[in-house]
């Protein structure tokens, strides 16, 4: 039988753009000026990150992904983005002054990224028996959501209601009644 | 024959870490508090990755770990939830949501 293309081929490139993705997102979301632009940089890179989940064996958490961060964090910051101010207010301390708080964090976060990345790379992770290896299937989490996790699954059901209830009584608290 | 590469642990983990230090870059330098929480959205979702990429490798149930992602997702979604209207609050009373302007403390 003869395959018409490479299949590792297209699933790599598949991988990669998916990284790239992500990546391209991240660095948008903050680099951008524009805070509409950083809402859409988020937004890209969750799609990125749920292309990511689904190469990890979880096309549930992709879908999630997509319906919770981008259907509802996305839209939600874009609904506060349009009742206060849209832009970053121009960058007012002197030029020195950026250039040396920019350099600083800039250093500081690659040298955080240096340590991850030295960590990642010298430990060695063992992986578990093949035998032991259990599926991780769609069915496994609704089993194990409705048993084993099902009082925590309650309480952020909870935590929620809380945080809605919560966000409405803040909000609502300075308004004038017209 | 080696393994794909996207079926190695090690690419998960520095993206993620990749992730992690992108956030902070933006924590510590967006002037505004929805750019910061933007960034801290980003944070969320570095730490989601790592836990995925455990739960896939080295893990003996994977189950757990997507469950676990599942309750960051809720708990990020209620954290936007609350830090939107707390902005919004702010915005009523500053006319503003620019780090440098809430400096009441500041004496």
């Amino acid at each position: 039988m003869s395959h018409f293309l490479n299949t590792t081929l297209v699933l790599n490139a598949i991988f990669f753009f998916s990284l790239a993705t992500t990546l391209a997102g991240a660095l948008l979301a903050v680099l951008s000026a524009r805070l509409i632009r950083s809402v859409c940089g988020l937004a890209i890179c969750c799609l990125g990150l749920s292309g990511l989940y689904y190469f990890l064996h979880s096309p549930f958490l992709a879908l999630m992904e997509i319906l919770i961060y981008i259907g509802a964090v996305c839209v939600t910051i874009v609904f506060a983005v349009m009742l206060v101010e849209p832009d970053e207010p121009a960058n007012d301390e002197k030029r020195t002054a950026t250039l040396e708080w920019g350099g600083t964090t800039l250093a500081v976060v690659a040298g955080l990224f240096w340590a991850l990345s030295r960590l990642v790379l010298v430990s060695t992770w063992t992986n578990p028996d093949a035998a032991l290896k259990q599926s991780g299937s769609i069915r496994a989490i609704g089993l194990h959501l409705l048993t084993t996790y099902s009082m925590a699954f309650e309480l952020i059901s909870l935590a929620l209601l809380v945080a809605i209830v919560g966000a409405l009584a803040i909000a609502r608290a300075g308004r004038t009644k017209p | 024959m080696t393994q794909p590469l996207y079926d190695d642990l090690h690419i998960y983990l520095l993206m993620a870490a990749l992730l992690l230090v992108i956030g902070i870059y933006g924590l510590v330098r967006r002037r505004t508090l929805i750019g910061m929480l933007i960034s801290g959205e980003l944070i969320f979702s570095a730490a989601s990755l790592n836990l995925m990429a455990f739960s896939r490798f080295t893990a003996q149930d994977p189950a757990v770990g997507q469950i676990f992602v599942l309750f960051i997702m809720g708990l990020a979604a209620a954290e936007v939830a609350i830090a939107l209207s707390v902005m919004l609050a702010v915005y009523r009373n500053y006319r503003s949501v620019t780090t440098k302007d809430l400096a009441e403390l500041q004496g």
